[in-house]
């Protein structure tokens, strides 16, 4: 798969989860803005706490599997992408489970 | 212990900050096995073919399918301060799931 592995995992995963919004209708990606505040800073935090980890030697990434696009940092594209792919995926997770089994989350609007 | 900091900022994000108590309700506690599961198999993908290599000085040692151990940590901090922020969102009105329309004489 060459440059492709990385971007083919991440693939695989929103694959894995996308289907969660048209036959469970768990209604994620139709509330993109709450989807995004959700995300977005979390993601933020966690590429802060990579970019430290490259900085530091921790980990490294073999150009030979990612497409090459390297951000600031030396963050490949495929990584930045990441913290955004399992977020997501985990958010369809999550309401999919609330829409079968009923439990609630303690955000709906009736009290109790 | 990066990692250990990591968990306990999530929980703390959990439990104090946003007060959501998300790892006092059943549906995160089904919900986090299943994203796990998706975690160890693609990072074990990711680990295994070697697109991220680790310092092994820099890890703690132990692997679980071929990822460090402390990956764990991470997907669960992960998982669980975004699925926080999801949930005080919609306790905070933004995007929630809308009471049934009242029908109007």
């Amino acid at each position: 798969m060459g440059h492709f592995t990385y971007l083919a995992v991440l693939t695989a995963c929103l694959s894995a989860a996308l289907w969660l919004e048209p036959v469970l209708r768990v209604g994620v990606l139709r509330r993109w803005r709450r989807l995004a505040l959700a995300v977005l800073p979390v993601a933020a935090v966690f590429v802060l706490w990579d970019l430290a980890a490259i900085a530091a030697g921790h980990w490294a990434y073999d150009p030979a599997q990612v497409l090459g696009v390297t951000l600031p940092g030396r963050l490949p594209l495929e990584e930045l992408l990441f913290f955004l792919v399992i977020p997501v995926c985990a958010v369809l997770g999550f309401e999919a489970v609330r829409r079968v089994t009923g439990w609630r989350a303690g955000d709906e609007r009736d009290p109790t | 212990m990066a990692v250990l900091l990591g968990v306990a900022g999530a929980f703390g994000l959990d439990l104090f900050v946003l007060r959501t108590r998300l790892v006092a309700r059943r549906v995160f506690w089904v919900t986090y096995p299943i994203v796990l599961a998706f975690q160890l198999a693609f990072n074990g993908v990711l680990t295994g073919r070697g697109v991220v290599r680790y310092d092994d000085a820099a890890i703690l040692g132990p692997r679980l399918v071929n990822a460090p151990i402390e990956d764990l940590g991470f997907g669960f901090a992960l998982a669980l301060a975004t699925l926080s922020m999801w949930v005080w969102l919609g306790r905070r009105g933004v995007q929630s799931p809308r009471p049934p329309r009242q029908v109007r004489p």
